[in-house]
């Protein structure tokens, strides 16, 4: 499952049948993910994850190559993955930004606007309560990942 | 004072539904404890030591009598008649049950109020100066910046999970009314070059490793206060310590890795933040402040008729300095000789509301000392003001005495506390009212704390007391030297520690010392930090 | 005696197994031996039950007292409002607590 680690063939990482919410229009991604030290020596990879100790600016050299970034929350407790997703974005990574691990209902608004666009959580997740989870906040207060004007922009629109 | 528009309005509703949503998964089973755990936190819900406790946020302490008027109802309604002001400048509710909560912030939200984030590892209320606005010393009213933060913080989607809670704090004065070097965050807004802007100050706090917070930047320009902050919290959510809950606050961090390094990496984070573009537009600020605009004060007598010795004395005492001089600004106590520290009747809060309206121009402040504040009274009012306090049991001329001492819950209430804090207040203040000493010390600032979590700032009292568990039985050690103005120091220990009992001779003991040392005007502060600590342990050890 | 306790989940309120149900009054705990454990983890699925804890108590002629202050202040109320204490007209509640 998403926790098997295979060193050789750098497999882990969430298949795309464990991928439950998606908000992309390209293939889901479908590349076996290495952690980001295996990614820092192999040229080819094209897909990595990261986890909570990671530091993500290292791999800002070669986002262009890179169609997947996983971002691991082992607990959701562990907020150092939203850092991680907007530092990416905020670099220009435009590919698949997908959270796995302990993703729960309640988190998954304030990881869309940190970047992640495709969720693949440990649990299978209530679509119902998912879908009125995204759509939580009809306005935000800061600026963050998402392209969504700020309530203050919208105060002072000219 | 704040009014919400139809945005603010639109994000304490929304909440109050993502919240009723989230009590509803945890009643029917869908959301274990520990799910439900930080959503409730997060909305101020403690499982505490009878019943479930509510802490209302009071934004920068400030509130007017229609929202001072909904705690009191919401008092009535569905908890024991009374509630409990901070330490923060909230309020807290002790008998609140589950099945209501999500009720009580539907009222909350009628009045633009909430419980957002003021639990949880998030950003808690932003503190400020109580007699913001008013007081005579001050550059600028540093709430306008407080409620840019408030916003800014508020469901934040980067800061939501950090590894410990975060506390700021901003003040516009050289004199620190607020503890904000004890902050995780500090900022103290100052003019440079003719321009306004911050010098932050990262990494303070009580609790079990006290701290006073090193300053990290001299100068932030208003216009990039917001980014620099950003920055502040990035690097704490990127490298605070997530292994260890006693070593999760931002000052470890800046302790470990040393106040320098801590600042370049803020600082380079910052210049990426200016890059990437994260500040409000400059005009929200100017339209934050617009709400802060000074009341239309009138002219009036500048004195008081002294001829009741009372009334004379309360004056003295509970007013503070105004900036216009036909004013003051007064502070309702909550410590009555014997009482609980900081606790009002829903009836005294209708009382307060009231005043508020009749006499300070419909605004309240809480203080982090467990008082109330009228801000703008009229000096001709204050015989009215004062008569009516008095009826209501709310006129203790005891501010920043011995008798106006901070107590935490303590083990009466919290469930993270060693030992009870109350019933040691109670005795204390009845002791030195009795004994006429109280008047004799002057400016003595006593902190009590029942637990090591430091809730009661007694690592910033004159005098502290920390109630610890001594093979079951309640225990007190008492500390000496502390202060949270801008002379601030952290309380040294005595040394061994005492019964209750023996804490409240302890107390008696070392005042005495300061009355027989003290030269001129010395508050025993200042006595205690001329001739050291010997005298005190020689008095208390033999 | 091993006794169990924990909040009721909807109200808050403090309460104790009595060996059947949870009961507001310490003095209706039972021992529950060996099976504390047990019976926790049944009645916390159950969501009869908020955050349970097993603790040491003894059965004294006044009733079942609670090993440690903490939970005596738990099973009566806070020591500082007789009042708003589970015995308001008992005057030696407050003692029986210190």
């Amino acid at each position: 499952m998403a926790d098997a680690f295979d060193s050789e063939a750098g497999s882990l990482g969430a298949s795309p049948d464990e991928v439950q919410f998606r908000f992309r229009d390209d293939e889901v991604a479908d590349h076996g993910t290495v952690t980001v030290d295996a990614a820092l020596d192999q040229t080819n990879a094209t897909a990595v994850r990261i986890e909570p100790g990671d530091d993500a600016r290292l791999l800002l050299p070669f986002l262009d190559r890179l169609a997947l970034i996983e971002i691991n929350f082992p607990s959701f407790a562990d907020g150092r993955g939203y850092s991680a997703a907007r530092i990416l974005r905020e670099a220009g990574y435009a590919g698949e930004l997908r959270a796995v691990g302990d993703v729960g209902v309640d988190q998954l608004s304030h990881m869309r606007r940190c970047g992640f666009d495709a969720f693949a959580p440990d649990t299978q997740l209530d679509e119902a309560d998912a879908e009125r989870a995204f759509a939580t906040w009809e306005n935000v207060y800061q600026r963050a990942a998402d392209a969504r004007a700020t309530i203050a922009e919208k105060r002072h629109e000219a | 004072m704040y009014q919400y528009d139809q945005y603010d309005q639109a994000m304490v509703d929304a909440r109050v539904a993502e919240f009723r949503d989230q009590a509803r998964r945890r009643l029917d089973g869908s959301l274990s404890e520990d799910q439900f755990k930080p959503l409730r936190l997060m909305n101020g819900l403690y499982l505490q030591l009878h019943a479930y406790m509510l802490r209302v946020a009071i934004p920068y302490g400030t509130l007017n009598s229609r929202q001072m008027t909904a705690l009191a109802d919401i008092a009535d309604k569905y908890d024991r008649g009374y509630g409990h002001f901070t330490t923060r400048q909230n309020i807290q509710y002790n008998w609140i049950k589950l099945e209501d909560a999500a009720d009580i912030l539907a009222d909350l939200a009628k009045v633009e109020m909430h419980a957002i984030q003021t639990s949880g590892n998030c950003i808690r209320n932003i503190s400020s100066d109580h007699f913001a606005g008013a007081a005579a010393d001050e550059i600028a009213d540093p709430r306008p910046v407080a409620e840019l933060l408030r916003q800014w913080s508020s469901f934040h989607p980067e800061f939501t999970y950090l590894p410990r809670k975060f506390k700021i704090c901003v003040i516009a004065s050289e004199a620190d009314r607020a503890a904000m070097r004890l902050h995780d965050i500090g900022i103290q807004l100052i003019e440079k070059d003719g321009e306004l802007g911050g010098r932050i100050f990262v990494g303070g706090g009580m609790g079990r490793t006290p701290m006073i917070a090193p300053e990290i930047r001299s100068f932030a320009r208003m216009d990039v206060l917001v980014s620099y902050i950003e920055a502040c919290l990035r690097v704490y959510n990127r490298y605070g310590r997530r292994d260890n809950k006693y070593k999760a606050r931002i000052k470890i961090l800046v302790h470990e890795l040393g106040a320098e390094e801590y600042t370049r990496q803020v600082e380079e984070e910052f210049a990426h933040m200016l890059d990437v573009g994260v500040e409000p537009p400059r005009a929200e600020l100017a339209r934050i402040s617009a709400y802060f605009a000074a009341p239309p004060f009138t002219d009036g007598p500048k004195t008081v008729d002294r001829s009741d010795p009372d009334f004379a004395l309360w004056v003295d005492r509970n007013t503070h300095r105004h900036k216009h001089d036909s004013y003051v600004s007064a502070v309702i106590s909550l410590k009555p000789v014997g009482g609980i520290p900081g606790d009002a009747t829903g009836e005294q809060m209708r009382v307060m509301a009231r005043l508020a309206k009749r006499y300070s121009f419909d605004e309240i402040r809480i203080m982090h000392t467990q008082n109330v504040v009228l801000p703008h009274v009229k000096i001709e009012d204050l015989p009215a003001l004062w008569s009516e306090l008095d009826e209501a049991g709310l006129a203790a001329p005891n501010m920043d005495t011995i008798e106006d001492m901070i107590a935490c819950p303590g083990l009466d209430y919290c469930s993270l506390a060693n030992a009870r804090s109350i019933p040691l207040a109670q005795r204390i203040s009845e002791r030195f009212d009795a004994s006429g000493k109280t008047g004799e010390l002057g400016e003595l600032k006593l902190k009590i704390s029942g637990c090591i979590n430091a809730c009661g700032h007694h690592h910033a009292g004159h005098i502290g007391i920390l109630g610890v568990d001594r093979k079951g039985v309640e225990n007190y050690q008492l500390s000496l030297g502390g202060s949270e103005a801008e002379d601030v120091s952290l309380a040294k220990i005595t040394g061994p520690g005492f019964t209750e009992d023996g804490v409240i001779e302890a107390v008696d003991k070392v005042t005495d010392v300061y009355l027989a040392k003290r030269e001129g005007d010395e508050r025993f502060l200042d006595t205690y930090r001329r001739i050291g600590m010997e005298p005190f342990k020689e008095a208390l050890y033999g | 005696m091993k006794i169990l306790t924990g909040n009721d989940l909807k109200t808050g309120a403090v309460i104790w197994w009595d060996g059947q149900n949870w009961s507001l009054y310490v003095d209706c705990a039972a021992d529950v031996g060996d099976a504390g454990e047990e019976i926790m983890a049944r009645e916390e699925a159950l969501r009869r039950v908020n955050v349970p804890y097993i603790l040491e108590a003894e059965a004294t002629a006044d009733g079942v007292r609670p090993a440690h202050i903490k939970d005596r202040i738990r099973a009566i109320g806070p020591t500082v409002r007789a009042d708003l204490t589970l015995k308001p007209q008992d005057p030696e509640a407050i003692d029986w607590v210190i």
